[in-house]
């Protein structure tokens, strides 16, 4: 199987967040792999790993796209067990919107030819908007399943099951086919030693506009079809009233809550 | 005055709330036209009238519902195009989202999720990076697509209302798509969904298997019910419950947070609520940071003696 997991370079939530003032882009600094991507990584690992790994011809490609800093997206996804990476970058990306962002992530895909599978995190941990897995899904034109809690893939099909809020579901879909996957589907592994050596053998691709054959006017700022137009820091929230419980702080809590009229 | 399409999927027998604040915000930025999947009952129909809508449009097929969402969207999209629509508007749900990221690359239309507000103009407001950041963004493309998180647009019947015109949307063939063969009902807990309600009551570690307090607090305030991530990995609630990071954001006029330290993962679920209760033995748990109104004490105390006491108020 040919498997192309999404990682995406993102803040870490440990820190404190920022947009930079041109364009209100998110600051990259202090970025990581994004945890709900590991989840979608682990799920193709697994995959691989059932049917004779890449001994067998197994790829599992991690694919990123962003500025030269995604390549650590890339590295951390080959430390746990990526067979290749690949990075698409170049200056033109900067500040695409999810629509940008599918589109040069489906010229990706389309490049590397012969993809069973695709799979991503739930959403970003930065952006949030889940937006991007089902717009790729739409460009290229091929069945998508979303936030499966489980994956199972048997010759041509995939079945997988879905939690919403009032109902779960099993699906099933043709390969190839788009997954997201959640928090749910599996327990990502931590590079071992021996994986993070194995990690600097391995070769990271590096792709641009031209190779994937994109237009840059149809990405970035340009090509976006969202803009921002302003961006203001909230105020941090400040801590209020703190009582210590003396055997009528529920009382107490009623109290306050009539107080704002929440009752 | 920009016309609307709001999209309503099986609403059943009456309209969610937080459909009727589709319904009220597209009125306010122009004439709304309803796409709607799924069968038409009278309340509803009544309720559409009541809430101004212009016209009702309807797929020509029947089976969108055994499909994950792209046939719903190629229907969506197909109706924005017949109604002439420069908005789509949808709830912001993780089905709504979805179908809104599909209509999008269908329309060639930029997609804002997580919407609260939008300006005549079509400029919709937002938070990012949990809450840190207000934003104000808008679609370059003719056609904008927005999903608008709830509880924030106060839902108002029409001045007078309509009559709504019944029109049928043929929905294009869509290649390929997920089929669903097996839906399983969860059991329905009676509480409001967690996404929606006006306020949550939310347990975590310190509830120590036992989320009885939270339930009773909880049921006595008319409240959802959430919980750590600490909380739904152990197993004492369902993952949907989750708030946070990897979870559900919510941002209700009240959140009562129990038992839960407070780690930046819970917080960027819920930091952006009205009012924010904190009850915790642990005086240096971070969640009284940003507590309204924080309680050092054990939540096995507190809870249950502010659930009997909102009861007493109650009669």
């Amino acid at each position: 199987m040919k498997i192309v997991v999404l990682v995406k370079h993102v803040p870490d939530a440990q820190f404190d967040r920022h947009l930079n003032g041109a364009g209100n882009t998110v600051d990259r600094d202090e970025s990581i792999l994004s945890e709900l991507d590991e989840y979608a990584l682990e799920a193709a690992l697994q995959l691989a790993e059932a049917r004779g790994g890449s001994k067998a011809g197994n790829q599992v490609i991690a694919l990123s796209m962003g500025p030269s800093g995604a390549v650590n997206a890339v590295k951390k996804a080959l430390q746990m067990g990526a067979t290749e990476g690949v990075h698409v970058t170049d200056d033109a990306l900067a500040g695409s919107d999810a629509a940008a962002t599918s589109l040069a992530l489906a010229a990706a895909v389309r490049h590397l030819g012969g993809v069973d599978l695709v799979l991503t995190g739930m959403a970003s941990t930065d952006g949030e908007t889940s937006l991007v897995p089902a717009q790729l899904a739409e460009r290229l034109g091929l069945p998508q399943v979303t936030f499966a809690s489980t994956l199972e893939v048997d010759g041509g099909r995939l079945t997988a099951r879905r939690d919403a809020d009032t109902s779960s579901e099993t699906v099933e879909a043709p390969l190839p086919a788009i997954v997201s996957v959640t928090d749910q589907i599996n327990e990502p592994r931590y590079p071992n030693f021996k994986g993070i050596i194995a990690a600097k053998r391995k070769s990271i691709t590096t792709l641009s506009l031209a190779d994937i054959g994109v237009d840059p006017a149809q990405v970035g700022f340009a090509g976006s079809w969202t803009s921002v137009a302003s961006a203001e820091q909230r105020p941090p929230r400040t801590a209020g009233t703190i009582i210590t419980d003396e055997g009528d702080a529920g009382i107490k809590l009623v109290d306050f809550l009539a107080a704002q009229k929440l009752l | 005055m920009a016309k609307v399409l709001v999209f309503i999927d099986n609403p059943g027998a009456s309209l969610k709330k937080s459909s009727l604040e589709l319904l009220t915000l597209a009125r306010s930025l122009g004439g709304s036209t309803v796409g709607l999947n799924g069968d038409l009952s009278d309340g509803v129909a009544a309720t559409f009238a009541e809430y101004g809508v212009d016209s009702i449009l309807h797929p020509s097929a029947q089976d969108l519902d055994d499909f994950l969402v792209a046939p719903k969207a190629a229907y969506v999209a197909a109706a924005a195009e017949a109604s002439g629509a420069a908005i789509v508007l949808l709830d912001n749900s993780p089905e709504g989202k979805e179908i809104a990221a599909r209509v999008g690359i269908r329309l060639n239309a930029g997609v804002i999720t997580d919407v609260v507000a939008v300006d005549g103009d079509g400029t919709a407001h937002k938070s990012v990076l949990a809450g840190s950041y207000s934003t104000a963004c808008k679609a370059t493309t003719p056609v904008s697509v927005l999903t608008l998180k709830a509880n924030n647009v106060i839902p108002e019947p029409a001045p007078a209302p309509t009559t709504p015109e019944t029109v049928t949307v043929d929905v294009p063939a869509v290649a390929a798509a997920a089929r669903i063969t097996a839906r399983e009902q969860k059991v329905a807990s009676g509480r409001p969904d967690l996404t929606d309600a006006r306020i949550v009551v939310a347990g975590g570690r310190g509830m120590d298997g036992d989320f009885g307090p939270v339930e009773e607090l909880a049921d006595a305030l008319g409240a959802a019910v959430g919980a750590s991530r600490a909380a739904t990995d152990a197993g004492w609630i369902s993952h949907d419950a989750q708030v946070g990071q990897t979870g559900k954001t919510v941002s209700p006029q009240l959140y009562i947070s129990a038992g839960i330290s407070g780690a930046i993962q819970q917080k960027a679920g819920m930091q952006t609520s009205q009012v924010i209760v904190a009850v915790n033995k642990d005086a240096e748990s971070p969640v009284f940071e940003i507590a309204d109104f924080g309680i050092i004490g054990d939540v096995f105390d507190v809870l249950p003696q502010a659930a009997a006491e909102i009861k007493k108020r109650k009669g």
